[in-house]
């Protein structure tokens, strides 16, 4: 049984939780999960759990950081924000992703 | 902050865990309550929310991983196994950790001290750039010494310092001990003659008060003023801020206390403390006579200069630039007391610049080339320690083989296997270094103790600077590769699978066997190293011992007795003296009583150039002098082979007369028995030689040391000395009784002759012992390191054979089984053994060849290559090499065939 292949791009993840969070201000694990999702349409699926792993290696490099807070169902959270280091990666990462997929249509449009 | 927050966790993964928890489950409860609230049953939704995780476990383990510094976890958990390893032989532990202990332990002492006298920096301000004078040999000086550095005198002092172009400032100072008590027994302090801008060269300010002027600077002092040393203000005067308004007596003289120096600053000595300093016109301030005042005496040889280069400036051009202006510096310095060949000689002195950043000992001179021997000997115990332990950990191995060819077979690493092992030779090492740490603090004080041999006078700091530090670490580290490293990486190198099918290792053991053998064979050579170093101490220290000083030392106390108070007028000091004599005599228990200007051995002297009386071309010899009192060679025991002593009639008004020894016999008055003889003493220029004629011969005795050569001695009345009677004579005492009860005596009757009158309590024995310390302390020494040697090395010379036996037991039982006897069995056992112990001693040799030359100096009566220490050394260790294998080889012997074969 083929599955769709629209797993996130490996790399790809560092993108879309730094443009979120910048986007968004703070938020935990699940809702940024669930906000990917949405946002996409649903086209990009996350391995849930897989974005923990990414969540925390950008903690150590320093581009995020953390406090544990309340929720409103009053369930502790850990809640993300991106750091000025996270933002200057944010842009690196945005420009990097904007010439790969230029580069890629016009492959498909002109080749 | 994060590769940080990484390693702390690797120690704290409880807290990592809880929080990784807490986190992850949030996830799966919000998303089964959204599952929930879409309609989906409970169970159902939680199992769908995990199953959409993607493997809760393997996503915590992969987060968890981001956290986490890898290769130091893995450290951590070599570590904590083979900590398990060691609790599990304690036996072996116990002996590892405490050979390696005695080891570095004993390493550290030594470099502690030479740490203390030749590499730490004075604490003062930039002390690198500090430099000392130094002589060029061959330096001719004449005079009169009073210092315990290399010195210089004022007037030279004086040239240098207007003549040199090389520094911001240059200072001197003179070392003395300073009488604190106005009578009685002596209490004394250490003090400094300084220039007035000694503390200004060296950036030291005052905690309180002031430091000396330039005014302070002249020969007489307007009023006497004195600096103290922190210590010395917290030990006579508690410490109180109104020491400034105080006054102190030092040899009987009053001077104000004007400033205290700061704790860390102890003077430029580093085995020393100065109590007290006082700008040079103190040294006229005290002197007794006006002929004693050494500012005005050009022959008087007692500053050390110090000084500070000037920016751009480096030693070696400093020193050049000293070389280049010698000539001028002697020439305007030369004493009128000189005779012309003197002055002749003393024109080609030069001198040069030496570092001073570590300041200036006298202790260094004598100590620092035995305590480098010492160090290189301890390195060599360490050494051999590390061979033994290579051995054990050899043999570890051998018995864990199965268990390191599992561990291989089922996926670790070669490089994961002999970490694992390393980190248990690092644990062991850590052990060894932390308790040779403890140990060296015993000893490297124990050794001081020695040195100083009870005067209480040397003040080395011994506390562990970065220098011990990292000297300790470093030996640990480097003990544990050399112990460690062969063995792990042997052991790493196991076939797994003739491992776990043979059981017994017969592939892998062939090899380690020869590692094994090269073990003992160099242990054995690095023995008889320390061996012979050993016996060539010994042998000189008891070559010194039999040397006859010429008396008996035992039994001998010395009252020095000090009368230079101005109370005591010169005319009246022969009387004081005779009187205190008369009363110590009358002492039960007391043989014989007499004063004499220069104890022996007291480490002071007197020398003039004599001839005898037979003309002008009769030729001109140094004799060594002294001036005595009648009766001091009965109380010295030291022969008289001719003529008469003095008696209380050989006075002033009488005739000059002298009682000479056998050396002065010889060398002077060309043989034969010289009483009724004449002979000349030189005198400085302008004066009339004094002519003495002999009266007595004595038998030779030593006059500094043991280990010189018995010197020409001419003796002198005390009544006849040529400046009058001397302000401080000792009085030497021959008693059946305690010394404590003559103490007593001296001290009750001191106050009643005279409430000024100072004493100072000596034991000859104790003087001639000081006279030997080096030659003690590197015989005691260098015995022990030997001793622990030899059996370090018997000790691995068993644990190989035992081996080697063990590992033939079936060839052995087959060999008995077809009818061999004891005699072959033993044989085949020796026979390895005296190979090994044959090759070792070769190499020994060779080695001890090489490096005994180094010990020369410090050897008396022997040379290096001494073949009889040599053969001795090799004699004992061969026969301690035997009894070594005798064990194992019995082992052979009583093997019963039946068993070893039945083993197969």
């Amino acid at each position: 049984m083929a599955k769709p292949k629209n797993d996130i791009l490996q790399g790809t993840l560092t993108l879309l939780v730094l443009q979120v969070l910048q986007a968004r201000g703070p938020l935990h694990g699940y809702a940024l999960c669930s906000h990917i999702q949405s946002i996409s349409a649903d086209l990009l699926r996350v391995e849930e759990g897989s974005l923990y792993p990414a969540l925390h290696r950008m903690e150590q490099e320093g581009w995020l950081n953390s406090t544990w807070n309340v929720t409103e169902k009053g369930r502790t959270a850990k809640f993300y924000g991106v750091t000025p280091r996270g933002a200057a990666q944010l842009d690196l990462e945005r420009e990097s992703w904007l010439r790969l997929t230029r580069g890629v249509s016009r492959v498909l449009r002109y080749s | 902050m994060s590769w940080l927050a990484r390693i702390l966790n690797v120690v704290r993964p409880a807290t990592l865990d809880r929080r990784l928890n807490a986190e992850l489950s949030f996830h799966i409860e919000e998303r089964t309550d959204e599952l929930v609230a879409a309609g989906m049953p409970e169970p159902e939704a939680r199992h769908e929310a995990l199953r959409r995780f993607g493997g809760y476990t393997l996503q915590k383990e992969r987060t968890q991983d981001m956290n986490i510094s890898r290769a130091l976890e893995a450290f951590l958990a070599d570590l904590r196994y083979g900590l398990r390893q060691l609790r599990l032989a304690p036996g072996f532990t116990a002996v590892a950790v405490l050979s390696l202990g005695l080891g570095i332990g004993a390493n550290t002492a030594i470099f502690q001290l030479i740490d203390a006298l030749r590499l730490r920096a004075l604490p003062v301000r930039e002390p690198s750039r500090l430099i000392s004078v130094d002589t060029i040999p061959p330096f001719h000086t004449s005079g009169w010494y009073m210092a315990r550095n290399r010195a210089f005198t004022f007037a030279q002092f004086q040239q240098i310092s207007q003549r040199q172009q090389a520094f911001e400032g240059i200072m001197a100072f003179g070392t003395d001990r300073f009488n604190l008590a106005r009578g009685g027994e002596s209490r004394y302090a250490e003090g400094l003659y300084v220039t007035a801008n000694y503390f200004d060269v060296l950036g030291v300010t005052p905690l309180l008060g002031r430091t000396f002027t330039p005014e302070e600077g002249g020969r007489d002092c307007a009023t006497p003023t004195a600096v103290i040393s922190y210590s010395f203000w917290q030990r006579e005067f508690g410490g109180v801020a109104s020491v400034l308004d105080r006054t102190i007596s030092l040899n009987g003289q009053t001077f104000h206390i004007v400033g205290v120096t700061p704790p860390s600053f102890f003077g430029v000595e580093p085995a020393r403390r100065f109590d007290v300093a006082m700008p040079l016109c103190g040294d006229t301030a005290i002197a007794s006579e006006k002929t004693r005042i050494r500012l005005d005496r050009k022959d008087a040889w007692w500053l050390t200069p110090i000084a500070r280069l000037k920016p751009g400036w480096t030693l070696e051009r400093a020193s050049a630039h000293l070389t280049e202006i010698s000539p001028a510096v002697f020439a305007n310095s030369v004493s009128e007391s000189w005779r012309p060949e003197t002055v002749k000689n003393y024109l080609t002195n030069k001198v040069r610049a030496i570092s001073a950043s570590a300041g200036v000992s006298r202790l260094r001179a004598d100590y620092e080339n035995p305590l480098w021997i010492l160090l290189a000997t301890t390195a060599l115990v360490l050494l051999i320690a590390c061979a033994n332990l290579a051995n054990l950990l050899l043999a570890r191995a051998s018995v864990r083989q199965r268990e390191i060819a599992v561990r291989q077979a089922i996926g670790a690493s070669r490089r994961r296997v002999v970490g694992q092992l390393l980190a248990e030779s690092l644990l062991l090492a850590a052990f060894g270094a932390a308790l040779g740490a403890l140990l060296s603090q015993f000893l490297s004080r124990a050794l001081v103790t020695f040195i100083d041999n009870g005067a209480g006078r040397l003040h080395l700091s011994l506390g562990v600077d970065w220098h011990v530090f990292w000297f300790t670490a470093g030996l640990a580290l480097l003990t544990c590769l050399i112990f460690g490293l062969a063995p792990a990486i042997g052991a790493s190198r196991t076939d797994a699978v003739t491992a776990m099918r043979a059981g017994r290792g017969a592939a892998a053991s062939s090899e380690r066997g020869h590692l094994r053998r090269l073990l003992v064979v160099s242990q054995i050579a690095l023995s008889l190293v320390l061996l012979v170093g050993a016996l060539l101490f010994g042998r000189s220290l008891y070559n010194i011992l039999q040397t006859q000083s010429g008396m008996n030392t035992e039994g001998v106390l010395i009252a020095g007795i000090d009368a230079s108070v101005r109370t005591i007028p010169p005319e009246r000091r022969q009387a004081v003296y005779d009187q205190l004599i008369e009363r110590i005599q009358s002492q039960p228990g007391v043989v014989s009583v007499a004063a004499v200007m220069l104890h022996p051995f007291s480490g002071a002297g007197w020398n003039q150039d004599v001839q005898a009386n037979t003309g002008p071309n009769a030729k001109k010899v140094i004799s060594w002098m002294n001036a005595i009192g009648p009766g001091y060679f009965k109380t010295m025991d030291t022969r008289m082979l001719a003529g008469r002593d003095f008696t209380p009639a050989d006075d002033t008004k009488a005739p000059l007369v002298s009682i000479v020894n056998e050396s002065f016999a010889r060398q002077i008055m060309d043989g034969g028995n010289p009483v009724g003889r004449t002979f000349r003493v030189q005198q400085r220029p302008g004066t009339p030689d004094r002519i003495y004629q002999i009266v007595g011969l004595v038998a030779d005795t030593s006059y500094y040391t043991l280990r010189d050569d018995k010197p020409p001695i001419a003796y002198f009345p005390l009544r006849q000395e040529q400046d009058g009677v001397p302000d401080s004579v000792s009085i030497m005492v021959r008693t059946n009784g305690p010394f404590a009860d003559v103490m007593a005596l001296v001290r009750r009757h001191m106050t009643e002759i005279h409430p000024q009158l100072l004493v100072d309590f000596r034991f000859l024995s104790r003087e001639v012992q000081s006279t030997m310390l080096r030659e003690r302390l590197m015989a005691n020494l260098s015995g022990g390191f030997g001793v622990l040697a030899i059996l370090l090395s018997a000790l691995g010379l068993y644990g190989v054979m035992s081996y080697a036996v063990a590992r033939r037991r079936s060839e052995i039982g087959v060999r008995v089984a077809m009818g061999a006897s004891a005699r072959d069995i033993l044989a085949l056992v020796f026979k390895e053994a005296s190979l090994l112990v044959a090759i070792g001693l070769g190499l020994g040799l060779a080695a001890s060849y090489g490096v005994s030359r180094f010990a020369e100096s410090l050897l008396f009566g022997l040379k290096p290559n001494d073949a009889f220490t040599l053969g001795a050394a090799c004699a004992l260790l061969a026969a301690i090499a035997f009894f070594a294998t005798l064990v194992p080889a019995r082992r052979a012997l009583q093997m019963d065939p039946a068993v070893a074969l039945r083993e197969e």
